[in-house]
C-alpha cells in the first residue's frame, strides 16, 4: 500500500483543480492589466446591481409616467451607493465641519465610517491569507469558516479562563490559542490528504460544520456558559486579554487592524523569502517535479493547511477578542467564506488580498448605513460582492465589455494542451 | 491512383498550392518569423527542418489561423486568404497535428472524429454510425488502424497522433502539417507514421511536416526548407543534401554527428543494482530481477523500446516509487528504501524523462528552477530564510556557462523552448556535486545544437570521474554514449555489454525482444518467490 496521493485514482480531477487555482494566482496578463480588470469587474457589478435596486422599489413600477419613475430610479441607485459610500469611508458632506471642529464627538462622527471599514477588514485579512496561502500550495481551504470558529473558542476560551495576568501574557496567549486551534483545525484535512487522498474541499466542508455544532455544545457546558444565562453566550473575555482600542472616542478600531497587516507581511515574507514558502509554491505548482526535486509533498500539504488553519484561526482571535468579547453562536458571520471571495479577488497575493479584504470590509461597513438610510436590503452588498466575483472570474468576459486587448489571452487558450501535456 | 476520400460527404477534398510570401511575426523582445516565403505543392510532403526556436511552429500556427501575421500574404491556389481562426484554415482545406493533442480522453475515436462536425440525422440526433464507418474508411485507405469505439484514454500516443490525423482528413483537409509528429513517437510507430505519409502523399495530399531529425526528413521529403532564426536559410531536396550539410545549415556551422570520446578509464563501482523488481501503479511487474553496476568513470546506456521499465527502472532508483524486492546501493551507501531526498544529497543527480512534468515548474523562474533540489542549502539559503540575490547570481552563471536562451533569469520557464527547458534543468543537475549521474531521455525533442552540447557535457562528467547512467530509445544516442550498454524488454534487462562488442543490428534485435534469449540465465515469467 503507498500512502502517497499522487498515485491516488482521481488524479486528473485533482490536477484539473490545480489548473483552476493556477489560473487564478497566476494570471495570464500583467499586474496593471489585471488591476484594470477588478476596477472595470467592480463598476460592471455596481451598474448590474443597480438593476436589482431600481428593481426592488415598487415605487418606480407605480410611478405615473416614465420621467418620473426614471428620476425615482435615479434617486434609488443614487441613495443607495451614496449611503454605501458614507457608510464606507465618511460624509463627504459633513465630514469637512465634523474635522474643523475638533471635539470629540466631531472626529468620532468624521472617522466613525473608517473606523467600522477596518474592523470589518481586519478578519477578512486573515481569512483571505488562510485561503490565498492555501492556493499558492495548491490546496482549496473552503474550511476557513471553521478554522476561525475553532481559534474564536479557544482564544474565547483562554481570554475568561485568565484573570489579573499582565496583558502582555494574556493577550498573546489568547491570540497564540487561536492559532493553535485554526491550525489543528487545518492538520486534520491536510493529515488526511497527505495519508490517504482525501480531497480537501470535502473534508473542510465537513469540519465547518463540526465546528459550528461544537460551538452550540461548549456553549452549554459550566466552562464555557455566563453563570446565570440560559442562551448560549460564553463568559466575558478578560479585559487584559483584549485587543486594545486604538482611537479611543467610542471607536471600535482596535489593534487587530495592525495584527493584520503584519501577519499579511508575515505571509508575503514567508511564501517568498523562505526554503518553506519555496516549497509551498513549488508543490502548489507542480507537485510531481516537486516530489522528484526531493520536496516532501505530503509534508507540505500538512504544514500548509495547518498554517492556513491558523491564519483563519486569528480572524476567529481577532473577533472574540477585539469586538464581540465573549463567544457566541454564528460569531463568524460568514468571514470565513468571504475569505474565499477575498483570496480570489486578491489573486492569492498578501497584498491583494489587503486590497480586497478594505474592499469588502467597506462594502459590510457601508451597508449597514446603507440599510439604515434607505430603503436598500442590506442583501444588495452579497448581490454586489458575488457579481464582482464573478466578473473577475470571467475577465474576457470584461475584455470584450471594454475593448481591451484580448489576442493574446485567446491565442493561449486556443493552444494550450488538450490534455496530457 | 486517385480514390475520392471524401465521396459521402457533400465538401470535396481538393488539391490545395500554398504560398507564403513575406510572413513576419514579432512577439515581445522576438522576432519569430522574418519575411519568411514557402511554397507547398500539391501532392508534396514538404519538410520544415529547424532548431527549436527557429521560428518552424510559429509560422505554422500563422497558416493555421492561430495568430496573424505582422506583415505578409497567404496564397491558397493563387487566391489571398486571411484566417481569422482555425475554423477558416479548416474550412480552407487546412489540417493540422499539434504537438499536444486536442482530443477528450473520456471520448471515443469516433466521437473525437465528429467533435465539431457532428453528422446528424433527423431530430438532430447525431449520426455515429456514419461516423464510426467513416473513421474505418480512412483508415483502411491510408493505413491508420485504429478501433473507432475505443475510448481515447487507453489508446498509446502513436494511437492517439493517428486519429489526430484522421480527424484533420475526416475535414477534409488537403495540406496536412504535422509539427514535430515524431518527438513522442517509438521508433516502429515513426516508421508507420512514415509510411502513412507516403500513402497521404499517393492520394494528392500536401504534407508539412516539422522536424529536427535529419533521417527523417531525408527519407520522406521532396522538398527541405531549413529555418533559422525565424528565417529561411536555404531551400533544396534531399537527394542535393547530405545529412551533415542540413545540420550545418540548421545551426549555421559545421557539425560532428555522434561524438568524439577518449575510451573510458572506469575504476571503482558507484552504482550497484541487485534483483531489483518493480512493480507499476496497476501492480503489474514492470522491472523484473534487473541486477547492473555502473562504475566511476563510465557511461553505460540502456536502449529499449519505450515502455519496456526504464521509467520504472529510473524511478525507483530515484526513491521516487517504491521497489518489490532487491537492493540500491550508491557508492556503497544502502539507498533501497531512501526517499528522493536523500537520494539526491547520496549525490546522485537526475535528468528526468519528462522534464515538463518532472523536470521543471513551468511557472517558476529560470533562476528558480535552477536550484529546485538545491534551494535549502548554503549559500541559496540561511537557515530558513532564502537568499534571492544568490539564486540569481548562481543563475545568471548557470545561463552563461550552458548557455541558456533567456530574457533574463527572472521570466517563467514554461515560456523558454524545449531545448533551452532542457538546458535549466540539465544546467541545475550537472552544476550540483555528484558521484551519479542518471539522465533519462536526456535529448528527446531536441535540436541537434543541444543534443551535441548535452552530449559533451555528459562525457565531460565522465571524464570527471563520475558515474554516468544513460536512458534512451534513441539508438544513435545509445551508441553515441555508451562504453557500455544494456537493453530492456519486457522488464528484463539484457547487458550491459562492452560497446565494442555489441553492433547496432544486434542492439536492434535485443530491443525487439530477440537475442535476449542466447545470453542465457533468463528466468521465467514469475517474480522472484
Amino acid at each position: 500500500m503507498s500512502s502517497e496521493p499522487d498515485h491516488a485514482p482521481g488524479r486528473d480531477r485533482a490536477s484539473a483543480a490545480r489548473a483552476v487555482i493556477q489560473k487564478i494566482i497566476a494570471p495570464e496578463s500583467s499586474a496593471w492589466s489585471s488591476l484594470l480588470v477588478v476596477v472595470l469587474a467592480f463598476v460592471t457589478a455596481l451598474v448590474v446591481s443597480a438593476v436589482f435596486i431600481i428593481a426592488s422599489d415598487p415605487a418606480v413600477f407605480q410611478a405615473p409616467d416614465f420621467t418620473i419613475a426614471l428620476y425615482n430610479a435615479w434617486q434609488d441607485v443614487a441613495g443607495a451607493y451614496g449611503s454605501l459610500l458614507s457608510g464606507a469611508l465618511g460624509d463627504p458632506s459633513t465630514i469637512g465641519s465634523d474635522l474643523t471642529t475638533g471635539t470629540a464627538s466631531g472626529l468620532a462622527h468624521a472617522f466613525y465610517p473608517l473606523s467600522e471599514t477596518l474592523v470589518a477588514a481586519a478578519p477578512l485579512v486573515f481569512t483571505g491569507l488562510a485561503v490565498a496561502l492555501g492556493f499558492r500550495a495548491g490546496l482549496f481551504n473552503i474550511g476557513a469558516e471553521g478554522q476561525v470558529i475553532a481559534g474564536g473558542l479557544a482564544a474565547g476560551w483562554v481570554g475568561f479562563s485568565v484573570h489579573g495576568w499582565p496583558g502582555f501574557i494574556e493577550l498573546p496567549l489568547a491570540i497564540l490559542a487561536g492559532f493553535a486551534a485554526g491550525a489543528l483545525w487545518g492538520f486534520v484535512p491536510g493529515l488526511l490528504k497527505a495519508r490517504t487522498g482525501a480531497h480537501e474541499v470535502i473534508t473542510t466542508i465537513m469540519l465547518n460544520y463540526v465546528a459550528i455544532y461544537l460551538t452550540y455544545y461548549f456553549l452549554g457546558t459550566r466552562i464555557f456558559q455566563r453563570p446565570g444565562r440560559s442562551d448560549p453566550i460564553s463568559k466575558a473575555v478578560d479585559s487584559g486579554a483584549m485587543l486594545p482600542n486604538l482611537a479611543g472616542l467610542n471607536l471600535r478600531v482596535h489593534a487587530g487592524v495592525i495584527l493584520a497587516v503584519l501577519v499579511a507581511i508575515a505571509v508575503y515574507f514567508l511564501l517568498w523569502r523562505t526554503v518553506v514558502g519555496f516549497e509551498f509554491r513549488a508543490v502548489g505548482a507542480n507537485p510531481d517535479a516537486s516530489r522528484t526535486a526531493g520536496i516532501g509533498v505530503g509534508r507540505v500539504v500538512v504544514l500548509a493547511m495547518s498554517m492556513a488553519g491558523g491564519l483563519a484561526g486569528l480572524a476567529g482571535a481577532n473577533v472574540i477578542l477585539g469586538v464581540q468579547y465573549s463567544v457566541t453562536p454564528g460569531f463568524s458571520s460568514g468571514v470565513g467564506f468571504d475569505g474565499i471571495t477575498v483570496a480570489l479577488l486578491g489573486r492569492g497575493n498578501p497584498a491583494g488580498v489587503i486590497a480586497a479584504a478594505l474592499l469588502f470590509g467597506g462594502l459590510r461597513a457601508g451597508a449597514v448605513q446603507m440599510q439604515a438610510s434607505t430603503s436598500t436590503p442590506v442583501d444588495l452588498v452579497q448581490v454586489i460582492e458575488a457579481l464582482v466575483i464573478m466578473f473577475v472570474a470571467a475577465p474576457a468576459l470584461i475584455r470584450a465589455l471594454f475593448r481591451l486587448r484580448t489576442e493574446r489571452v485567446i491565442a493561449r487558450a486556443a493552444i494550450s494542451p488538450g490534455w496530457g501535456g | 491512383m486517385k480514390t475520392n476520400p471524401a465521396a459521402s460527404s457533400p465538401v470535396e477534398t481538393k488539391p490545395l498550392r500554398l504560398e507564403l510570401k513575406g510572413i513576419t511575426k514579432r512577439f515581445p523582445g522576438v522576432l519569430a518569423n522574418d519575411h519568411i516565403d514557402l511554397t507547398v505543392e500539391p501532392g508534396e510532403v514538404h519538410v520544415l527542418l529547424g532548431e527549436n526556436g527557429a521560428g518552424k511552429t510559429t509560422l505554422m500556427n500563422i497558416l493555421y489561423g492561430l495568430y496573424h501575421p505582422d506583415e505578409g500574404e497567404i496564397l491558397v491556389n493563387g487566391t489571398p486568404v486571411k484566417f481569422q481562426s482555425p475554423s477558416d484554415a479548416i474550412r480552407t482545406g487546412i489540417g493540422m497535428v499539434h504537438q499536444h493533442f486536442m482530443l477528450i480522453p473520456v471520448f471515443t475515436v469516433a466521437e473525437n472524429v465528429m467533435l465539431g462536425s457532428e453528422l446528424t440525422r433527423s431530430f438532430g440526433l447525431l449520426d455515429r454510425r456514419r461516423a464510426r464507418r467513416e473513421v474505418q474508411r480512412l483508415g483502411a485507405q491510408f493505413g491508420l488502424a485504429v478501433d473507432p469505439d475505443a475510448r481515447v484514454a487507453s489508446l498509446s500516443v502513436g494511437a492517439q497522433q493517428r486519429v489526430e490525423i484522421i480527424k484533420a482528413l475526416y475535414r477534409h483537409a488537403g495540406v496536412l502539417i504535422l509539427d514535430e509528429p515524431t518527438a513522442v513517437l517509438t521508433p516502429q510507430e515513426t516508421d508507420e507514421l512514415l509510411r502513412v505519409m507516403e500513402s497521404l502523399k499517393r492520394a494528392g495530399r500536401s504534407l508539412v511536416f516539422i522536424t529536427h531529425k535529419l533521417k527523417e526528413a531525408k527519407q520522406v521529403a521532396d522538398r527541405i526548407t531549413v529555418l533559422r532564426g525565424g528565417r529561411v536559410v536555404g531551400s533544396t531536396v534531399p537527394a542535393k543534401a547530405t545529412e551533415s550539410q542540413l545540420a550545418a545549415m540548421m545551426v549555421g556551422h559545421a557539425i560532428r554527428l555522434g561524438v568524439d570520446r577518449p575510451p573510458a578509464k572506469p575504476t571503482n563501482v558507484v552504482l550497484d543494482v541487485a534483483n531489483l523488481s518493480v512493480r507499476d501503479a496497476r501492480g503489474q511487474v514492470a522491472v523484473n530481477e534487473v541486477t547492473f553496476q555502473v562504475r566511476a568513470g563510465e557511461i553505460v546506456t540502456i536502449a529499449g523500446v519505450q515502455g519496456n521499465g526504464q521509467t520504472e527502472l529510473v524511478r525507483a532508483l530515484m526513491g521516487l516509487d517504491p521497489i518489490a524486492t532487491g537492493r540500491i546501493a550508491v557508492a556503497g551507501r544502502d539507498l533501497t528504501s531512501a526517499s528522493p531526498r536523500q537520494t539526491l544529497d547520496a549525490g546522485v543527480g537526475h535528468v528526468p524523462e519528462d522534464r515538463q512534468r518532472d523536470g521543471l515548474i513551468a511557472d517558476f523562474s529560470v533562476g528558480e528552477n535552477l536550484v529546485l533540489d538545491i534551494y535549502y542549502v548554503p549559500p541559496f539559503a540561511n537557515g530558513p530564510v532564502l537568499e534571492p540575490a544568490e539564486i540569481r547570481r548562481s543563475a545568471e552563471e548557470r545561463i552563461r556557462e550552458f548557455d541558456i536562451r533567456t530574457p533574463s533569469p527572472i521570466v517563467a520557464a514554461g515560456t523558454l523552448s524545449g531545448g533551452n527547458q532542457q538546458r535549466v534543468v540539465v544546467a541545475r543537475e550537472f552544476s550540483r556535486p555528484v558521484v551519479l549521474m542518471i539522465a533519462s531521455q536526456p535529448t528527446r525533442g531536441l535540436d541537434v545544437g543541444s543534443i551535441e552540447y548535452i552530449h559533451e557535457r555528459i562525457v565531460k562528467l565522465r571524464d570527471k570521474g563520475d558515474a554516468v547512467l544513460i536512458v534512451s530509445s534513441d539508438l544513435d544516442e545509445v551508441l553515441a554514449l555508451g562504453d557500455r550498454i544494456a537493453v530492456m524488454y519486457q522488464g528484463r534487462m539484457a547487458g550491459p555489454f562492452e560497446a565494442t562488442d555489441l553492433t547496432r543490428e544486434r542492439i536492434g534485435l535485443m530491443m525487439a525482444g530477440a537475442g535476449t534469449e542466447a545470453e542465457g540465465a533468463v528466468p521465467t515469467d514469475e517474480g522472484r518467490p
